[in-house]
């Protein structure tokens, strides 16, 4: 199993899920994050003063999946979530030891 | 006596006293979303401290019988006992003399509150407690004694000041400037970023603000009269014409024309607009709104060059305002409005009343800066007006107050 982590820009999610779903996604956990990369940040101006903003808005994503599926997955979430601007976020894919369904027990692939 | 001035100036209490929660939201907007209850509470608490006060012993300095050159007044009121039929010379005046002091009362409170806002996210509880008790009886009461009481010296040199562009708005300004250079710039200003943590609170305060100035403006007629709705529709039109030129000096200067710079606008417009609500003609209303605008919208970027944290800009759109109405006052005022008033150097009136609107100015810049300063100082010098480092970083809610303005809900438990 792998765990799929997506920063992407907040605008591009309604899309990001849908692509998920087409290809059979069962579930993702979502968290308003902040950050920034090549993008930096924006300024805002209040009396007169202006501050410089580094961090901006942007959605993470986890997804567990399958091994066989983990291709598609990043595949869908790239596709889906790309603008061509810079700012359009990161994809990373990390190893997923243990997963456990809380409600039932399962372990492993079974908890997908 | 007249019931229905009584009743105006009534409604127009409640309506002043409503202007401080307004101003508690508007400050509370514009600081970091860990200091916002200290700023609110600092405006609540001056609610509490400034009525009893002023019931006890502040109201009768102010507008008790002249003690002598016009100085201050005596004790006759004290307790809002003793009040006769008339106040010390409001002798052709409708409302009674009790509607008149508790109305009063709501200007000392907010006057209070509005140098708070010079002070955030660094100053003690009860040192901020201690320094407006103190600035009260040696700062406001006097200045309301002078300009307000008809028996004051700079009301007797014909000083016209319709609700309170010097006693409140220069006052506040000058005052806030004297306690920020004693308690000194936040730590981190004003590199760090400080940024409002919610302007939509401080849009729907300005909101209360300028409800509430309604009362404040018309309600300084003291009766329900021809000059109470001059007041009323010079305000809203002084007011209107400052938001709309503040946000067009943004526009040409920076770009964009900003929330808070719409509400800052609006302020700025009313503050002009206090000592000359009942005295001039509409469209001086216009005009006195748009040059308030784009003065103090350019005073509030004073402070970054000069270096003092006047942290929400009080001497910036109420000090400057004030100054820029009293000044204005001088060129616009007439007769046409209010008899009783005076003709300025436009209206065929000549330079007198401009010489007398900023000899008051200056008097009360002069006066409110040095005596808030020594009182300050008094106050840093035995019990501290700052909070420690430690404190600041925290910041005020939990470190003052023991409680937090946004919290997640459903954590913790009660007890140890």
């Amino acid at each position: 199993m792998k765990l799929v982590i997506a920063v992407v820009k907040p605008f591009r999610l309604d899309d990001v899920k849908r692509a998920l779903e087409s290809i059979g996604v069962k579930g993702m956990t979502l968290t308003e994050a902040q950050g920034f990369g090549r993008q930096r940040g924006h300024s805002e101006v209040y009396r007169g003063a202006e501050y410089t903003i580094d961090f901006v808005p942007k959605i993470r994503m986890e997804i567990a999946v399958a091994d066989e599926q983990v291709d598609e997955v990043v595949d869908a979430v790239v596709g889906a979530a790309r603008t061509g601007t810079i700012g359009d976020g990161k994809v990373w894919v990390q190893p997923l030891d243990t997963l456990v369904r809380v409600r039932t027990g399962e372990r492993g692939a079974d908890a997908l | 006596m007249q019931a229905i001035d009584t009743t105006w100036v009534l409604v127009s209490a409640a309506l002043v006293l409503f202007m401080t929660p307004g101003l508690a939201l508007f400050y509370g907007g514009m600081v970091r979303s860990k200091n916002v209850l200290a700023i609110m509470m600092n405006n609540y608490v001056a609610i509490g401290a400034v009525s009893v006060l002023w019931a006890v012993v502040a109201g009768s300095l102010a507008f008790g019988q002249d003690a002598g050159g016009g100085i201050i007044g005596n004790l006759s009121l004290a307790g809002l006992t003793g009040l006769g039929r008339h106040l010390a010379g409001f002798v052709h005046v409708g409302a009674s003399p009790m509607s008149i002091l508790v109305f009063q009362m709501m200007f000392a409170v907010i006057t209070a509150a509005l140098i708070s806002g010079g002070t955030v996210d660094r100053i003690k509880f009860t040192s901020f407690v201690v320094f407006i008790c103190i600035w009260l009886l040696v700062v406001y009461a006097p200045l309301a004694h002078w300009v307000f009481s008809p028996q004051g010296w700079l009301a007797k040199q014909g000083v016209l000041d319709f609700a309170g562009g010097t006693v409140v708005e220069i006052n506040s300004g000058f005052s806030t400037l004297a306690i920020v250079l004693v308690l000194g710039r936040r730590r981190g200003w004003s590199n760090e970023g400080m940024a409002p943590h919610s302007v939509p609170l401080s849009l729907f305060g300005v909101g209360i603000l300028w409800f509430g100035w309604f009362g404040f403006n018309a309600g300084s007629a003291l009766g329900m009269n021809g000059v109470a709705v001059s007041a009323f529709v010079n305000t809203q039109l002084a007011a209107a014409a400052a938001l709309l030129s503040w946000i067009v000096f943004e526009r040409v200067r920076e770009s964009y024309p900003t929330t808070l710079g719409a509400a800052s606008g609006a302020v700025a417009g009313m503050v002009a607009i206090t000592p000359c609500a009942g005295f001039v003609a509409p469209m001086a209303a216009v005009v006195i709104g748009l040059v308030a605008g784009v003065a103090c919208a350019m005073a509030v970027r004073m402070k970054f060059k000069l270096g003092y944290d006047d942290s929400l800009d009080v001497l910036g759109v109420h000090g400057v305002g004030g100054l820029v109405g009293m000044v204005l006052l001088g060129l616009f005022a007439t007769k046409s409005i209010d008899p009783s008033g005076a003709n300025g150097l436009f209206t065929g009136g000549g330079l007198h009343l401009l010489g007398v609107e900023c000899m008051a100015a200056v008097v009360t810049v002069a006066f409110s800066f040095a005596m808030s300063w020594l009182v300050a100082k008094a106050v840093d010098m035995t019990i501290g007006l700052r909070v420690s480092p430690e404190a600041e970083f925290t910041g005020l809610d939990l470190t003052q107050h023991a409680e937090s303005a946004y919290s997640l809900g459903g954590m913790g438990r009660i007890g140890n």
